[in-house]
């Protein structure tokens, strides 16, 4: 063998290793997860509120916060997500404006969450003067907004021009062709994208920190402090205390199930 | 009948309109309102919020250097060990793996992404951290702690660690940005070569990786604008102590970074103005290195291909 195949050997067995390798942290991280979670998974740990160390509880606020903040955030962020991304396919030109907004939502997905965090609490939190879920779901429909946008956009660009063509030969109005014809074309993008960033918000946890903040109570309004899976993980994580950090790793372990479910369904399904 | 058309076309555009200009000023709300809430820190710190060393709350000293260096040392840290094993990973991927292979490697990468960074920080607290103090730290500070930068003692929590989460972080980011731009290859390129009877490695030193540098640089820049901006694994595992590189430079002592100093101290800061601001003002900063990164990123995007990631 000449030293050209054995440099193409050796860089074959590398880069197989370095492969290899990295499929290691997402194994032990699902397994350790799976290994110290599934211990305190209970019927009391899924449908009841946290109770002081030592007493049981479980973490239902949580998971039902979670549901409901998500559920604003898009709410928000997926109609003007998809308005953002109809727009900057369908009547978007040269002009300044749609430039600027193409910047802005490309400019947008790479703002750090934290920073959407503190922007929801100096506009919202400051002014209503408590911490409040609103605020939560708003910061994160701030991080929706371009991945929705990204999606439709590229999905109704991949119409196929026969179709628009069609349509316009029926003598329909813009308008109906895009809602009807290219945007149902495109829904299966929306779709996926739509579910994509509903797994994405749900491991954010920094904008949490300054909005929803914590609660141990059931959510009775949309307006007030709200309990979250990020946010109790992270809480109780850090706190130290046995009880609680075991608490914490059953925490992880649903929502590591909601967001890797979500993306498997994806991948295997919908694309 | 004409009309009524020409009036829902018109309602149609208008609430597309509507929509974006939503978004336009809440991207300018954004900017406004973090300058105004910074504004009370850079009238107090001045300069010293950029190049000071001391965070004392009581005294209303404030001093962002020490975040501002430990965030930029972690996530350049960290980029660069990501980037020679995502070309690698993304070299196997194109190159080397059998066919039904590719579906599991970019399985493995998707989900890598998908795992959200407090489960990373969980992770890195309770299962890695002891490790890393056991098996890398005490062995590296007895052998050659005399060195400055490996001095002890081993806590655990520490830059190192928050650079080693980082990097397990980083590297779906930009293995799977390589892999896309690696695919980009123009196919006759590749047949030029080969049928000169190239092997796989020189396809890929000679042909792929020269055409594929702007966009390897944009995906690295965009790796590093995500290390930059991570909060939750950071401010779990860095140990959040005001130490390094000025009371340490040994990478194994605590560090703050900018997020994990706001994601710690903001909750209790909102009741001494300047304390919030001086955070804010931090979060600002960021702001601006994350925007000029994405920028950056952007225009050698566009020199190299013409268009987005």
């Amino acid at each position: 063998m000449n030293i050209r195949k054995i440099k193409d050997l050796l860089i074959k067995i590398i880069s197989s290793i370095v492969t290899i390798i990295m499929a290691i942290p997402l194994l032990w991280i699902i397994l350790d997860v799976l290994i110290k979670g599934i211990s305190i998974i209970s019927l009391e740990f899924l449908t009841s509120l946290p109770a002081p160390i030592g007493e049981g509880g479980g973490i239902a606020n949580a998971i039902i916060g979670t549901l409901i903040i998500n559920t604003m955030a898009c709410i928000i962020g997926i109609p003007l997500g998809i308005a953002t991304g109809v727009y900057l396919s369908e009547y978007s030109d040269n002009s300044k404006f749609s430039i600027l907004l193409r910047n802005i939502i490309y400019t947008l997905s790479g703002v750090p969450s934290i920073i959407l965090g503190i922007f929801a609490f100096s506009i919202i939190v400051i002014r209503i003067g408590h911490y409040t879920a609103i605020a939560a779901a708003f910061a994160l429909s701030i991080i929706i907004i371009p991945i929705i946008a990204k999606a439709t956009e590229e999905g109704m660009k991949a119409v196929p021009i026969e179709i628009r063509e069609g349509a316009i030969a029926l003598g329909l109005p813009k308008w109906i062709i895009t809602i009807k014809i290219i945007l149902g074309v495109a829904k299966n993008s929306v779709i996926t994208s739509s579910l994509l960033a509903f797994a994405r918000i749900s491991g954010e946890t920094a904008p949490l920190l300054f909005t929803a903040l914590f609660s141990n109570y059931w959510p009775r309004s949309l307006n007030e402090p709200m309990a979250s899976l990020q946010v109790l993980i992270y809480n109780y994580a850090m706190s130290g205390f046995e009880a609680w950090v075991t608490k914490a790793w059953g925490a992880s372990l649903l929502l590591l199930l909601l967001v890797l479910s979500i993306n498997i369904l994806i991948r295997r399904y919908l694309r | 009948m004409n009309n009524k058309f020409f009036f829902l076309e018109k309602l149609f555009k208008l609430i597309l309109k509507i929509a974006t200009l939503i978004i336009i000023i809440i991207f300018i709300l954004m900017f406004i309102s973090l300058i105004e809430r910074s504004i009370p820190s850079f009238l107090k710190n001045g300069i010293y919020i950029l190049i000071g060393t001391t965070w004392d709350v009581y005294n209303e000293i404030f001093g962002g250097a020490p975040a501002i260096l430990a965030t930029l040392f972690s996530s350049i840290i960290a980029v660069l060990f990501a980037l020679p094993i995502s070309l690698f990973i993304a070299i196997f991927y194109t190159e080397y793996c059998p066919l039904r292979i590719r579906q599991l490697i970019s399985e493995v990468i998707s989900l890598l992404a998908a795992i959200p960074s407090v489960i990373y920080g969980i992770w890195g607290l309770w299962t890695i951290s002891p490790l890393i103090k056991i098996y890398i730290q005490e062995p590296i500070i007895a052998y050659i702690g005399f060195i400055p930068i490996f001095s002890g003692p081993a806590y655990g929590l520490s830059i190192f660690l928050a650079s080693l989460i980082l990097i397990i972080m980083i590297v779906p980011i930009i293995s799977s940005l390589t892999i896309d731009i690696f695919s980009k290859t123009p196919i006759t390129l590749r047949e030029g070569i080969i049928a000169l009877g190239a092997t796989k490695w020189e396809v890929v030193k000679y042909i792929v990786i020269p055409f594929s540098k702007g966009g390897i640089f944009a995906a690295t820049i965009l790796g590093l604008g995500r290390a930059l901006g991570e909060t939750m694994a950071v401010t779990m595992v860095i140990g959040n102590a005001y130490v390094w590189p000025f009371k340490s430079i040994s990478i194994f002592s605590p560090a703050t970074t900018i997020t994990s100093k706001i994601a710690s101290e903001f909750p209790e800061s909102v009741v001494n103005l300047i304390h919030s601001s001086s955070l804010i003002s931090l979060a600002f900063i960021l702001l601006i290195i994350s925007i000029s990164i994405n920028f950056l990123a952007d225009l050698i995007l566009k020199k190299f291909t013409g268009g987005k990631l």
